[in-house]
């Protein structure tokens, strides 16, 4: 028996990465990016695409708040809590592994 | 039409009706193909490689049993190799060792593997196929040692609605991340067996709360979707996403529908791929136009303010029940007719009760279908 998984919280110290069943891929019918997920696909706002791309598995969350308020010219304390209510979400759905 | 016609996102690929299961709720018409009808090799992966032009995005591998079609990796890898999302759809009984780690290796991305009942006994007879549980647990072993995501899909009726709980804890034992817990939807197979395997509407609102509470207490462990039965429900499902809308299937004789039960509508003619291009058929097939956005619909969709959200609901369920395809879903409360879902499932009950030793399962086979007349 293996251990049960565990819902994940967001830190400034977690590394998100996507998990093997989700995949960001261009589509050329639609020119847009799709996020593909079993039964889902989504189709990420800019910003949302930024958060998703910049989740790497060696990126903290502290390093990805940084990154995206300097290239959006943004304060860090809103850029902050934007990103981890995402990822929270995202993590509870499990498209993002934390 | 009222919208501009999109291009598909989602399809569904039977692409054999063969299985080694018999369950009595079966999708597949009730006239099944034999293997000889099925398309080759060639032609599915032409079909994929045309679907992938008109921008499907995404396929589900089923059947029957897909896994028994010899080439399956060969036509997983066809779909990979067009950055196709793959999804197989799978009983997960009798899969040779190494098959599923090939899968994988092919650029499967997912499987979805069903599970009949949650204890041993409720699979195995609910699929007629004695030992088929134990099978089904070895085959998500291996999907998880392959690397492989996993769902588990456990098909709801009277004769597992109690082992919801149990579904919930088979399913995380199993280190899946999603669980499907669906109701049967009373077409096809599960039309036809319809009075052995409707659900009380007491049991179907206990199993609603059990999965809402296990969805709130799971969230992020894992994906629990629910599809409550639309003969207990006061609004349609937006059947498909909407007719011919963003998805359809085809058929293992290459024959291309908006829905699995498509062909129980009299009027409709469908075409197969071969004698039309795929998007020949999505674009200008007459049974896809049938139906497509709002203008076909009559009162009271014409004028709902969710037309746009349910398109109607299903439209064979419309021909089922309402004896009329245009007409509005009758699980709408809205519909004329509303009042004879609850007549029906109080009749359906009551030849359930009547009939305490339980009537036998019409068993899903070929030959079963001249026993029904």
């Amino acid at each position: 028996m293996m251990a049960l998984r565990e819902r994940a919280i967001v830190s400034l110290q977690s590394m998100p990465s996507l998990p093997r069943h989700v995949r960001i891929q261009y589509d050329p019918v639609r020119q847009a990016f799709a996020v593909l997920s079993p039964e889902r696909v989504f189709w990420p706002n800019d910003i949302s695409l930024d958060i998703l791309r910049r989740c790497d598995g060696r990126s903290t969350v502290g390093y990805i708040i940084a990154g995206l308020a300097a290239d959006y010219d943004a304060e860090q304390k809103a850029v902050a809590a934007d990103v981890i209510a995402f990822l929270q979400e995202w993590s509870d759905k499990l498209l993002v592994k934390l | 039409m009222s919208e501009p016609l999109l291009p598909p996102i989602g399809m569904l690929a039977e692409l054999t009706h063969r299985c080694p299961l018999q369950c009595p709720y079966c999708s597949n018409p009730l006239e099944l193909l034999k293997a000889d009808r099925e398309l080759d090799t060639q032609t599915w992966l032409d079909l994929f490689s045309q679907a992938a032009d008109l921008g499907v995005l995404q396929v589900h591998l089923s059947g029957g049993e897909p896994t028994l079609r010899r080439d399956l990796g060969q036509l997983i890898a066809g779909l990979s190799a067009r950055g196709v999302y793959t999804n197989l759809i799978t009983a997960g009984i009798n899969i040779a060792e190494g098959r599923i780690a090939a899968f994988a290796e092919a650029g499967l991305d997912h499987l979805q593997l069903s599970f009949q009942g949650a204890r041993p006994a409720t699979t195995d007879r609910i699929g007629n196929h004695s030992g088929s549980h134990e099978k089904k647990l070895e085959t998500a072993r291996r999907a998880r040692a392959a690397g492989l995501p996993l769902t588990i899909n456990a098909p709801i009726h009277c004769h597992n609605i109690e082992e919801v709980p149990e579904f919930i804890d088979l399913a995380l034992s199993l280190d899946a991340e999603r669980l499907e817990i669906a109701n049967v939807q009373y077409a096809g197979w599960a039309l036809a067996n319809r009075n052995t395997l409707m659900p009380e509407r007491a049991a179907v609102e206990r199993q609603a709360e059990i999965v809402a509470a296990a969805q709130a207490r799971l969230a992020g462990v894992i994906n629990i979707d629910f599809v409550p039965p639309d003969y207990f429900a006061v609004y349609p499902k937006p059947c498909m996403g909407g007719w011919a809308r963003d998805a359809f299937m085809v058929t293992p004789d290459g024959t291309v529908l908006p829905c699995h039960a498509a062909q129980t509508i009299p009027a409709l003619r469908f075409e197969r791929f071969g004698e039309r291009s795929l998007a020949e058929i999505w674009t200008d097939s007459p049974a896809f136009n049938a139906f497509r956005g709002t203008e076909w619909m009559q009162e009271p969709c014409r004028s709902c303010e969710r037309r746009e959200f349910d398109w109607g609901g299903c439209r064979c369920q419309a021909m089922a029940i309402a004896g009329d395809a245009a007409a509005t879903d009758p699980v709408c409360i809205k519909s004329p007719i509303h009042a004879r879902m609850g007549m029906l499932t109080d009749e359906t009950r009551r030849a359930a009760a009547d009939n305490a030793a339980g009537e036998p399962f019409i068993y899903r086979r070929i030959r079963a279908v001249a026993e029904l007349g």
